[in-house]
């Protein structure tokens, strides 16, 4: 363990991880974002054996909500336990009640929170202090952090604090901003920890505990003879506190030589214009006024640490008393209010002092906002602020850092200003998400902060695909601590690591004049001049850069390196960014690839060195000619006959230039239009499908499978094409009683993220050529053109099949029917969007989606656009997303709704039957609605009755109008991960299940949290590996099968489209047939799972060949009709489950890192899994009476 | 008590029987049960450098593909200490039976790379293996690719490996050399202690119905054994190097003819698929019987007794023995 202080690079989360998980015995955990890795950290250490200052283990246990983290919270520290949690946001406002509790209580605790955005018209996974703002009045106190050191310490200031003073403490430091930068920062010893933790408070903690040895209760009720004054107990802990954290402070300071106080005051000390904040914004006012202050300019920043109990008396010693104007910000926003928390309380306080005598005169205050999920805040903002206190009536209620043309709120500000950054060496990197970019720069970092001198800061800003997403780097070096808690805007280095972002991406005009350009290009020195786009040239040439390229894949493959380029790129900027010496620079890379690949053997190792070696070999100057060669193109992002929103709003973010959209451009209540993914053609994949028409058998077994619901099918008169473009691929249709009918599969190439499991599922070989299927991957550069002009025929003049025509009982049959939920951002290969696609496609024009948080509500609804669209007569899904837990009864709601007003609508329909007609009032009451025909005939007589009801005067007739459509059947899906059905929402899915209503629920089972990043759920298998589960899981996933079928009136099916597609889609109508509750658990392949993605489908057959998934449908119709309603699907197990699991990193990592551990509970999931077959084949044996029977 | 002890590389032996490369000794278990069953030494599995790439590569390509990509969940595994693919987990075979069992452990090893051939033998050799046999399982598909160039290629890698390691090594050869006879001396003369033969190509085979190459398994039977007692035969007495045989050792049958020839010691794997681990007691008990019956009190009494050298009629082992042969079969 550590003895004394030393240098480390280290992310917020990790630095305030350590310090919690060394001073508390248990830690309740969940994972929400940005806060995580503070947790999934406390789990690693705890699986690994990492003791606390005691020499303890902490408990580390993952609950099933942050309610439960919360109560588990609660229930240790009432027992005497040290105990802390890490949250962020929801999960914060899930754990509001206990924290009343524990404040009440006087339970000294201490709670980390990466502070983040709050979901109102949208989610936002980003930081700002919504959540913390709305936990300010549980009667904990706030301690908050600017930055990566800041937070590290203060985790232990809060802890320190908390014991002494009996409050409970929320540690808060900004999410993203602080708890995913990298920063160096000096580590506390464990000396230094121990020192600061008083054992006597913590016995006393113990003391105060509940023990059966000296029993009391606490918890009681109470009533209004003494509520109240039980409240006011507390008043005497609440005005210590205050010194009682600077005392803790002081004793900080004189251990490590850090001193803080619960106001930090910088800038000239008899400034006129004061700026106060909190959070990492602090560190850019702070550091803005420092700058000004320096130039003679009368400004400072108070630094708010101490949120709550806000000290007065602490904050007058902060003051300047020069103070004239004062501007207060806040990261946060309270519609209605009259303004933000922390303004309302410098309000207060001043307000009160004058009242009391304390200051003389009131200066003027102001409150502004900033920095709403994480948008930037910049010195150029803080010189705004400045600017605007100088003014004679300055602006009130602000906004800094947005355009408000609304109610004209916000300040402009110079976005050219900024501060003097001549100490640093600032470099930005464009790359992938998966060419391991970022994992080269956070190495990078650590080599620097930790093997010399220099400072360092790494941040990372990902965009909002899960496939082919894009990532900037902003890595800062400098000789000081880097308190720069904002993106870079003039680098002295930019490298590209993909040639074709030049074409994309703006990367220039964020490299100073003078700077490097270092492209990754096939092109040579010589040659890639010509392949640049005019823009980039030119900026080469007006900011005289200097230009380096790399042909990276070339080295990489030469040097047996694959595709991996990371190692390469990053020699690259070490060789030439300036940042050490050539020489030292090349000997710290070697020096760590030695450190990372010692255990892979010498062979790997002299293999990365070879890759550097021959990267310095390969990296060339490019001598720019005097001008611009290329011609001038300008490309909109958009094809303009996109729908205006999609034109000006939409495509401004799709650019990227979202931060400049102003608050008239959006909506005001978060409704956006659907099927705007479309517009957005990623061209992400290089490889992309081809049809072979000779080779194909029409089974539609690839449009099945397809994530991204990019290969579609239609059968049409031959006549049509007539009109089509040259090359426009046909054949025969393949079925009879069509003659002159041709078929076709058209595949929207620039939608194709090139995951191949349309070639991995196709069934057909060409007999001449054995390697070829049907369809085949191949570069899509060649046929670009044609596969455009093929698809756009496809789309705009081959008609959309009939639904009452296409036979919706076979796999080939559905290709015909119009996906509604298009290129959505899901990973390549993903295994969940299959199921969804099929959802619209089987039942999307009368489709209700109410969808949990998590992947599918992330690629299903995170902006720029939304994959869920409409058919060509406007109908389609109809989709929301409330919240993680609630999903179920959110679904439930729509229910609700769609029932009442179809009730009601049947009242009024009879009502008006004599004007209107027995036979279209008898006719739309009667319709049965069971198939497609059906369907399509109550569309018609509803847009008739729609039609006469507008024309009538009967007071029903409006009335009947606004809720007519609900005569046609509505679909209500319940859509969500095992996250949600089998952890957080589990309660309510439960309810929802028993209340007998017609919903359907599709359960995504990918058994992790997929989109937090593979935390462990209830439906994670034993012996898999997962966050928080990192010993390998020791129980057996949960049957949620089983408990649904135990109602025995809900349908039930187990599904795996890679496994048994037919059963897939006989399982979903089935479930939509019912006239009840219907749940479906889908397999769904994730990468999560530690596959190949492109072997995702035959991982399903497996899990079904090894009895691990076996398919089945529990259908309460046929109990009703006297038959056994259990059906199994799938045959005997004929593997054994380690044929299917070892496959799996998530499995296989085990086998790795504990062979023996992973063999016994493999054994053990072996074992479980032969009961458990055994049970359904004896139930699917059963008669019908051994079921209960159905009551409605 | 008939003595079986027997001398294999300068490694002393209890029993001339030993088991061949096969993945039964993948399992520590098994290897126990081989030394209770009367082994006289294990040949540990091959560990293909090209599966330990390919795992790697497959490894790192998963964790890239799914690492810092998207902002919710920048990993999707727990943190563990760095593990190595494959090599860490065959040394540690190697220490653990070298733990439980007294038998000579041999390592086998089949690499691509001239790095690989290196890097591993060191690491096989430091974790306790008493002997290497190098795997050169390598088909010259490429027709450019001359004969030479490809003895070159032996003799550098038992070179290299000589020059790495301290302890015996052996190498598993095929037949296919223009020359058997003078290669086989020029590897003993580039170092190695050894000469296992043969290495049995997985030649394909075809299913005519799904017009699929298979490439399933086929064990070894007794009657493979005739092209390796060949050689065994003439190259016993020649070389200042250790004989093994391996093809074909069903039971004490093949063992006893293989001695006859001049083996050191009989390799076999194949049996002990089709008959359990037991078998190699069945073996020894039988090779003991015949031992009795044939009053040899030793192996050593009758190691190349049919060998080339040995036999009153040299020429049975060259052509003019296949004439004859021939001749006989007309009749």
């Amino acid at each position: 363990m550590a003895k004394q202080s030393s240098y480390i690079t280290i992310e917020g989360n990790e630095a305030v991880a350590y310090v919690a998980y060394r001073t508390n015995e248990v830690c309740a955990i969940y994972p929400i974002t940005p806060s995580s890795n503070m947790a999934e950290w406390a789990d690693e250490w705890a699986a690994k054996g990492i003791k606390n200052i005691w020499g303890n283990v902490p408990d580390v246990i993952e609950m099933q909500s942050e309610g439960g983290a919360a109560g588990a919270v609660h229930g240790a520290l009432q027992t005497g336990a040290l105990t802390t949690t890490f949250t962020a946001s929801q999960g914060l406002m899930l754990m509001l009640p206990n924290m009343y509790k524990i404040a009440g209580e006087l339970t000294p605790a201490v709670f980390h929170i990466a502070a983040r955005s709050l979901a109102a018209q949208a989610l936002s996974i980003f930081g700002d202090h919504q959540d913390v703002m709305a936990a300010r009045s549980t009667g904990f106190a706030m301690l908050s952090a600017a930055g990566v050191q800041e937070a590290h310490d203060f985790a232990l200031i809060a802890q320190a604090a908390t014991l002494a003073s009996r409050i409970p403490f929320i540690h808060f430091f900004d999410g993203f901003r602080t708890s995913h930068e990298a920063n160096k920062i000096l580590l506390l010893s464990d000396e230094h920890i121990r020192a600061m933790i008083d054992d006597e408070l913590v016995f006393k903690h113990r003391q105060r505990a509940l023990s059966p040895d000296a029993p009391f209760i606490r918890g009681t009720a109470q009533n209004p003879d003494v509520y109240f004054q039980g409240r006011e107990t507390v008043n005497p802990f609440y005005d210590k506190t205050p010194d009682i954290v600077q005392a803790q402070m002081d004793k900080f300071a004189a251990l490590t030589g850090r001193q803080y106080h619960l106001f930090d005051y910088t800038g000239a000390p008899d400034a006129g214009r004061v700026l106060v904040i909190m959070g990492s914004g602090g560190e850019t006012a702070a550091e803005t006024a420092k700058a000004l202050a320096a130039k003679g300019e009368k400004v400072g920043v108070i630094q708010v640490r101490l949120y709550r109990p806000f000290s007065w008396a602490h904050f007058a010693k902060a003051l300047p008393p020069t103070v004239k104007s004062i501007a207060v910000l806040d990261r946060t926003k309270e519609p209605g209010a009259s303004g933000e928390p922390l303004y309302q309380d410098v309000v207060t306080a001043l307000m009160e002092a004058m009242n009391e005598g304390k200051i003389e005169r009131l200066p003027r205050v102001t409150g502004g906002r900033y920095g709403l999920s994480s948008k930037e805040f910049t010195p150029a903002m803080v010189q705004a602020v400045f600017a605007e206190l100088e003014k004679k009536q300055p602006k009130n209620h602000f906004t800094i850092g947005i355009f408000d043309d609304v109610t004209h709120s916000s300040l402009e500000y110079d976005p050219g200003f900024s501060l003097d950054e001549s100490e640093w060496r600032q470099a930005l990197f464009f790359g992938l998400g998966a060419d391991g970019t970022v994992g080269a720069n956070k190495n990078s970092i650590k080599i620097i902060g930790e093997n010399t001198p220099m400072h360092a800061q790494g941040y990372f800003v990902y965009d909002s695909k899960k496939s082919g997403a894009r990532t900037v780097s902003h890595l800062r070096f400098g000789p000081q601590p880097i308190r720069a808690p904002y993106l870079i805007r003039q680098a002295d280095f930019v490298a590209c690591h993909q040639f074709n972002f030049v074409e994309k991406v703006e990367m220039l005009p964020f490299v100073k004049p003078g700077g490097t350009f270092l492209l990754n290009s096939p092109f040579g020195p010589k040659a890639v001049w010509d392949q640049l786009p005019r823009a980039v040239q030119q900026e080469i040439l007006d900011k005289n850069l200097r230009f380096y390229v790399i042909d990276a894949t070339a080295v990489a493959r030469s040097t047996g390196m694959g595709t991996r380029i990371n190692t390469i790129m990053q020699t690259c900027f070490f060789a030439i960014s300036g940042v050490l010496s050539r020489e030292e620079a090349i000997s710290q890379i070697k020096k760590s690839i030695e450190k990372t690949y010692a255990k892979k053997g010498a062979t790997v190792v002299k293999q990365n060195f070879k890759a550097v070696d021959e990267t310095l070999e390969n990296l060339h100057e490019v001598q720019a000619p005097a001008q611009a060669t290329a011609a001038v193109t300008e490309e909109s992002i958009v094809p303009a006959e996109a729908p205006v929103f999609v034109r000006e709003v939409t495509a401004v973010m799709m650019a990227g230039h979202g931060d400049d959209l102003p608050v008239s451009a959006l909506p005001i209540d978060g409704t956006y239009p659907s099927g705007t993914t479309r517009w957005e053609k990623r061209n992400i994949s290089d490889l992309v499908p081809e049809w072979e028409p000779d080779i194909c058998i029409q089974c539609g077994n690839c449009s099945f499978v397809c994530p991204h619901s990019v290969i579609r099918s239609k059968y049409f008169h031959e006549a049509y094409l007539k009109e089509a473009p040259a090359g426009f691929k046909t054949a025969p249709i393949n079925a009879r009683g069509y003659p002159e009918t041709k078929f076709t599969l058209e595949i929207s190439v620039e939608d194709c993220t090139g995951c191949t499991l349309c070639v991995e599922v196709c069934p057909v070989t060409s007999l001449a050529d054995r390697t070829k299927k049907a369809i085949n991957m191949t570069p899509k550069a060649p046929l670009l053109e044609q596969s455009r002009a093929n698809f756009k025929f496809f789309e705009e003049h081959l008609p959309v099949n009939d639904r009452d025509k296409v036979n919706f009982s076979t796999v080939h049959g559905i290709q015909f029917l119009e996906p509604l939920f298009e290129y959505s951002g899901a990973c390549s290969g993903c295994g969940e969007t299959p199921y969804v696609r099929l959802m619209t496609q089987l039942f999307g024009d009368r489709l209700l989606v109410a969808n949990a948080t998590g992947c599918s509500s992330i690629y299903g609804g995170n902006l720029p656009t939304t994959p869920w669209s409409m058919n060509k007569d406007g109908k389609g899904p109809a989709w929301s997303n409330s919240l993680f837990e609630d999903n179920a009864e959110f679904g439930l709601g729509m229910r609700i709704t769609a029932d009442q007003h179809l009730n009601q609508a049947r009242d009024r329909l009879l009502l008006l039957e004599p004007e209107l007609g027995a036979e279209l009032v008898q006719g739309i009451l009667g319709a049965s609605q069971q198939v497609e025909s059906d369907i399509v005939n109550q569309r018609s007589r509803v847009s008739e009755l729609k039609s006469r009801l507008q024309k009538m005067k009967h007071p029903a007739a409006q009335y009947l109008f606004s809720i007519a459509d609900n005569f046609v059947r509505r679909s209500v899906w319940l859509v969500g991960g095992d996250g949600w059905a089998y952890d957080i929402g589990y309660g309510g899915l439960d309810h929802v299940l028993a209340s007998g209503r017609d919903v359907n629920v599709l359960v995504l089972d990918t058994e992790v949290y997929s989109n937090t990043g593979g935390q462990s759920s209830k439906s994670t298998p034993t012996a898999a590996t997962a966050k928080f589960a990192a010993a390998g899981k020791r129980i057996g996933k949960k049957n949620l099968g089983l408990q649904a079928i135990s109602y025995g009136n809900v349908y039930v099916a187990q599904v795996a489209m890679g496994a048994n597609p037919q059963q897939t889609l006989l399982a979903m109508r089935e479930a939509e047939a019912y006239n009840g509750p219907s749940l479906i658990l889908a397999y769904s392949h994730c990468i999560a799972h530690g596959i190949e993605m492109e072997k995702g489908l035959n991982q399903q057959q497996l899990a079904v060949a090894s009895g691990y998934w076996p398919l089945f449908r529990f259908n309460p119709e046929l109990r009703r009709g006297g038959h056994n309603p259990f059906v199994l699907d799938s045959p005997r197990p004929t593997i054994p489950l380690k044929d299917y699991a070892y496959n799996e990193l998530r499995y296989s990592l085990l086998a790795r890192t504990h062979p023996e551990e992973a063999e016994r509970l493999l054994s053990l999931a072996q074992e479980m899994m032969n009961l458990r077959w055994k049970t359904y084949e004896d139930m699917a044996s059963w008669g019908a009476e051994a079921f209960q029977p159905v009551f409605h | 008590m008939m003595d079986l002890r027997t001398q294999y590389m300068g490694l002393d032996l209890q029993s001339p029987i030993v088991v061949s490369a096969c993945p039964l000794s993948e399992e520590i278990g098994n290897i126990v049960q081989m030394e209770d069953a009367g082994a006289g030494a294990v040949v540990l599995f091959s560990l293909f450098e090209e599966q330990i790439r390919r795992e790697q590569d497959r490894l790192s390509a998963i964790q890239m593909a799914t690492t810092n990509v998207f902002a919710e969940g920048l990993d999707y595994f727990p943190a563990s200490d760095e593990y190595a693919v494959g090599v860490e987990e065959y040394l540690e075979l190697i220490r653990v039976a070298k733990e439980r069992v007294d038998i000579p452990i041999i390592a086998s090893l089949n690499g691509i790379s001239s790095e690989g051939w290196i890097d591993y033998a060191q690491q096989m050799e430091q974790a306790g293996a008493d002997g290497l046999e190098i795997n050169v399982f390598y088909i010259a598909a490429d027709i450019h690719q001359e004969g030479r160039l490809v003895e070159e290629r032996y003799l550098e890698i038992v070179e290299s490996v000589r020059s790495t390691v301290k302890i015996p090594v052996a190498v598993k050869l095929n037949p296919y050399f223009s020359a058997m006879g003078n290669m086989a001396r020029e590897l003993v003369l580039a170092g190695a202690n050894g000469l296992v033969l043969f290495n049995r190509f997985y030649q394909p085979d075809f299913d005519i119905n799904s017009l699929r190459v298979l490439n399933n398994l086929q064990y070894s039977v007794a009657n493979e054994i005739r092209l390796p007692l060949l050689w065994i035969s003439v190259l016993y007495g020649r070389l200042n190097a250790s004989l093994a045989a391996t093809t074909g050792v069903q039971s004490a049958t093949e063992v006893i003819k293989y001695l006859l020839a001049g083996a050191d010691v009989t390799m076999t794997a194949s049996a002990l698929y089709k008959h359990g681990i037991p078998h190699l007691r069945t073996m020894t008990s039988d090779l003991q019987s015949w031992m009795r019956d044939m009053q040899f009190k030793s192996v050593e009494a009758f190691k190349g007794a049919l060998s080339q050298q040995n036999v009153s009629d040299p020429a049975a082992f060259e052509r003019a023995n296949y004439i004859r042969i021939l001749e006989g079969a007309k009749r």
